[in-house]
């Protein structure tokens, strides 16, 4: 009837998952019985689940990214924590059996449900309004994306309590991953949940491309695109080439794990390393689609607070597309010591560092924007100083990595933790921390308390420092990454380093905690009736703050880069004026969650085998999809005179202001 | 208002980084014992060293920019719509360019003189055999020349390259003498090779670095490198053993998984038994069970062990 599952899938015997759990259960049941008390379920439900508005779909992307983000870093501590014990024979708190579990869960859900909800929030939230667009191409198709991926999210965090989690770490690398080696439900649970949200991912790829392609506002050439939309056009072609090679991937693993097949096992003519060829042609070119839109959030950001046209946006869009070519032609680095030849590592390496070139320019173009520029140090702005520095080392030790022959002592080393927690928490971490702080009062209506702000940015920066550094100087003595404890009594030093390291993060994580409560204290005082708190450049800035449903009442016109930023030089009125006209705008939908709920149960039924169940997941999907697909209708036009009664408002607001 | 205390932190943590590094003279990957580590180490500085030229004008520029043209500072020029210079531009793209194409040069060249399966003497006969086989989880090291085969512990003599043939009977590892250089994966069916050659006598960590389950950390062996004499001495040693492996029973029992494996010699051990290993990946059996079944090979696919090279 159920399965595998019985009652002993829940882990009672560990008193660590749970605490966790209580806390979770009670974390749950309080916030479940507030908005009961308040009464905004339906509330919740028409205004934001069933919502299609990019700008709330952003804002959801966020907050289930922070809050995975906690997640993940209470994993990320949990390890630190367990280094710093197990030195010379000591085997600390954590059986191997659960720090594996740890290590897994935390890259999956740093990768999967922290760092690609935020560039992809980011995006919703400011590419429709960058290019002076209503919604985006598939306004469905993004409410669906997002409950997708909100389905992954849960199914990882029900295995947490339910079974257990995979032990292969984040890439789950066959044949350990078969069903030979890892004959637990850990695979399956990171099979479903990487399945279900990356189809979620896909869809968001397709959207974003149409709308940038397709939606621009008129004169809105793609060489006056802003930066920012630009970088998320690449990272959205990248997510359509190559989610699906991730998807096909793990099919053919589904494969070998339900239906005794044999692509990736070690006989009957399977090929492990056919699976890693796999996973890291999806692999490399996905920390390009984190790390392209991070380039664009420090590229806004510089141009807005020095003051100044950004320097040299033509190399820069050709920068751009350059890395993003390239990142097709260079996953081999992943895995030089598999023994290929000479001729194929050296090309793979070459190709590798080539990349550093149109990347070594984007920071040239950086600083040549402050150059001759009038800079305010603002959060966003420390931000995007700590990236450039800190990212700068970690291309380096990246490019060191490039090279074979300093690959075959490098590989699989706490070198190589060290290198990418360089280049993404110091590129795609702070990237979109700047970007949070930046467009926060574009979706709000007031600013981010600054104070706090710096006050996260040093933590994070120091902390950043003091945890990984180290991880460099260990790799030298022989440390590798993946290990639960070590012999050598003479690592412990550096580790117990890197865990200070972690826990002046944690500090940085509460004083963001703290903004977000004193800046929500202090909305009135901090309050953007403008729609322009930054006097920037560009589109999303000329309307009001948060933007109306619509975004614009009358689709602005566009007649170069940083047109808006030429308006308010020419002083000429940015407020939208009468006459207004009837607006076409898509209706909420239910589907998106409904489709996402089946396809939660569907992931979980085929997690522990419960076929019956799997059979209603698969039939609610389809059926429910079929439903959407059958309804007419989709949209509706909002009235002119509403259109209206709104601008006054916001006009209103401005007066009272002045 | 921020600016010296930001300073002062990154200079503090840059001096602490260099500090770090340079004190960190005696480790494993900057003293190494033997020719492929030096070479190593050697393009492991000369990368970092090259890469210095745009490394550091990038932090002082940066630090000094964003100083320099603060919005508190009207002294400063400003100019909000200057934003394109072809010299500038130019040379941002001119000066990667250069630096990469160093890179690459030293990128090809290496990736040649270092290629692991490169025998590092000319004539093959001067090279000596050691098998290594990664097992759930343990090294299984077999002396082909010398008819033994030990767990966890591998001895060779000094200045001798070695050529390591690697497999796996199990999941993939990777096998790695961290002074002595390069690592190279473990793969079950394949027959992968690394040439290394130790330089000083001593007794060095090896380790698997490629995460394989539970056991993975206590997957580390004590490579010796020794005195002629003394690694025919020790060769002796373990021919006294009482133990011998023989293949499929003596090996399949071994291949259970254990963690933290003692060391153990084995006195015997059955010819060809490396190439047996990898075979029985090649037809696989029907019984399923990986751990204890791969003995009845038969011979369909050729004596040639699959390469890791034609798996590519
Ligand atoms: C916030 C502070 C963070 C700390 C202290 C931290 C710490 C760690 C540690 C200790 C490991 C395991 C190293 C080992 O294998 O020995 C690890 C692995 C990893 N981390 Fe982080 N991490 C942090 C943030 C992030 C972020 C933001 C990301 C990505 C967005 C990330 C992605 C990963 C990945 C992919 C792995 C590899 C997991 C594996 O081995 O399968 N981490 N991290
Ligand atoms: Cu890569």
């Amino acid at each position: 009837m159920f399965g595998k599952l019985s009652i002993d899938a829940i882990p009672f015997h560990d008193p660590i998952i749970m605490v966790v759990a209580v806390a979770m259960a009670i974390g749950g049941i309080a916030l479940i019985g507030a908005i009961t008390y308040f009464r905004k379920w339906k509330w919740l439900w028409t205004e934001w689940f069933t919502s299609v508005d990019h700008k709330k779909l952003g804002i959801m992307y966020f907050i289930v990214a922070l809050v995975m983000l906690i997640r993940g870093f209470a994993d990320a501590i949990m390890m630190r924590t367990q280094l710093a014990m197990a030195s010379a024979g000591a085997e600390g708190y954590l059986p191997p059996d659960h720090y594996d579990q740890i290590f897994t869960a935390h890259g999956v859900i740093m990768i999967f449900f922290v760092a690609m909800p935020m560039v992809i929030g980011l995006m919703n939230l400011v590419v429709p309004l960058q290019i002076g667009a209503r919604d985006v191409a598939y306004p469905f198709l993004n409410n669906l994306s997002f409950w997708l991926f909100a389905a992954g999210a849960i199914l990882v965090n029900i295995s947490l309590v339910v079974g257990e989690f995979a032990k292969t770490g984040w890439l789950a690398y066959a044949p350990l991953s078969g069903i030979e080696y890892s004959p637990g439900v850990g695979v399956d649970y990171w099979i479903w949940a990487l399945q279900i949200s990356g189809i979620g991912t896909t869809l968001t790829g397709i959207n974003f491309f149409v709308t940038i392609l397709k939606m621009r506002t008129k004169g809105m050439t793609m060489f006056r695109m802003p930066i920012f939309t630009w970088t998320s056009l690449c990272a959205n072609v990248l997510i359509i080439a190559s989610f699906p090679i991730l998807t096909a991937t793990i099919a053919l693993l589904t494969l070998d794990r339900y239906f005794g097949m044999h692509f990736f096992t070690n006989d009957f003519g399977g090929n492990m390393m056919m699976y890693v060829n796999l996973i890291w042609a999806w692999g490399h070119p996905e920390v390009y689609i984190l790390i392209l839109p991070a380039f664009g959030v420090f590229s806004e950001v510089i141009a807005t607070f020095a003051r100044k046209r950004l320097f040299g946006y033509g190399t820069m869009v050709w920068a751009t597309v350059a890395i993003t070519i390239l990142s097709f032609i260079v996953w081999l680095h992943h895995f030089f010591t598999m023994g290929a030849g000479a001729n194929v590592n050296a090309f793979f390496g070459i190709m590798t560092m080539i990349i550093a070139i149109p990347t070594g320019v984007k920071v040239f173009n950086w600083l040549f924007t402050m150059f001759r520029g009038r800079l305010e140090f603002t959060s966003p702005v420390l931000w995007t100083l700590g990236f450039i520095i800190t990212f700068t080392l970690g291309g380096m030790t990246g490019v060191m990595l490039a090279i074979p022959g300093a690959n075959f002592v490098l590989h699989n080393s706490l070198f190589v933790i060290a290198h990418f927690h360089n280049v993404i928490i110091g590129g795609v971490l702070f990237g979109m921390l700047a970007g949070l702080t930046y467009w926060f009062p574009k979706a709000f209506g007031f600013t981010l308390n600054e104070k706090w702000g710096k006050r996260s940015f040093w933590c994070w920066l120091i902390g950043f420092y003091l945890a990984f550094m180290p991880l460099y100087v260990l790799s030298f003595f022989g440390a590798v990454r993946r290990m639960q404890s070590y012999d050598t009594a003479e690592w412990q030093p550096w580790m117990l380093l890197a865990w200070v390291g972690a826990v002046i993060i944690l500090f940085g994580i509460i004083c963001t905690v703290i903004q977000f409560y004193v800046s929500i204290r202090d909305r009135k005082q901090n309050q953007d009736v403008s729609g322009d708190p930054w006097d920037a450049r560009t589109l999303e800035w000329s309307t009001s703050s948060p933007a109306p449903f619509y975004n614009f009442a009358h689709l602005p016109n566009v007649s170069g880069i940083d047109t808006f930023w030429a308006q308010k030089q020419a002083g000429a009125k940015t407020v939208s004026e009468g006459p207004y006209q009837d607006i076409h705008m898509p209706r909420n939908t239910v589907a998106g969650p409904i489709i996402s709920l089946f396809a939660l149960i569907l992931g979980f039924a085929l997690v522990w085998h419960i076929w019956w169940l799997a059979a209603v997941g698969a039939i609610g999907t389809f059926v429910s999809f079929l439903a959407r697909v059958f309804n007419d209708d989709i949209d509706y036009y909002v009235p002119a005179s509403e259109v209206e009664r709104i601008e006054r408002e916001h006009k209103e607001r401005l007066e009272m202001q002045a | 208002m921020r600016r010296p205390h930001h300073l002062r932190v990154l200079g503090i943590l840059l001096l602490l980084t260099l500090t770090l590094l340079l004190t960190g003279c005696s480790s494993e990957l900057l003293d190494p014992m033997g020719q492929i580590g030096s070479e190593q180490r050697t393009l492991i500085l000369t990368s970092f060293a090259l890469m210095q030229i745009v490394v550091i004008p990038v932090i002082v520029m940066t630090l000094l920019f964003a100083w320099r043209y603060r919005r508190s500072n009207k002294d400063a020029a400003y100019h909000p719509e200057w934003a394109h210079n072809n010299w500038i531009e130019g040379i941002v793209w001119f000066i990667p360019c250069i630096i990469i194409i160093f890179l690459a040069g030293l990128t090809w060249y290496t990736s040649h003189s270092l290629d692991p399966h490169k025998p590092i003497a000319d004539d093959p006969s001067e090279q000596m055999e050691i098998q290594a086989v990664s097992l759930d989880w343990k090294w299984l090291f077999i002396y082909p020349e010398q008819g033994i085969a030990t767990v966890n512990e591998v001895a060779f003599p000094t200045d001798v390259p070695v050529r390591f043939r690697v497999s796996s009977g199990s999941v993939m590892n990777a096998f790695f003498i961290p002074t002595l250089g390069s690592q190279i994966y473990a793969m079950a069916g394949m027959d992968n090779d690394v040439h290394l050659i130790a330089n000083h006598e001593g007794v060095y960590d090896g380790r698997s670095t490629n995460y394989s389950g539970a056991g993975f950390s206590g997957m580390t062996f004590d490579a010796i490198a020794t005195s002629q004499e003394e690694f025919e001495a020790w060769v002796d040693e373990v021919r006294e053993s009482d133990q011998t492996i023989d293949f499929p029973d003596g090996y399949n029992e071994l291949a259970q998984p254990t963690e933290d494996h003692p060391v153990e010699y084995y006195s015997e051990v059955s010819p060809g038994m490396y190439e047996d290993i990898i075979r029985s990946f090649h037809t696989g059996s029907d019984d399923g069970d990986m751990h204890a079944g791969h003995g009845e090979a038969e011979d369909d696919h050729g004596d040639m062990p699959m390469s890791a090279e034609a798996a590519e």
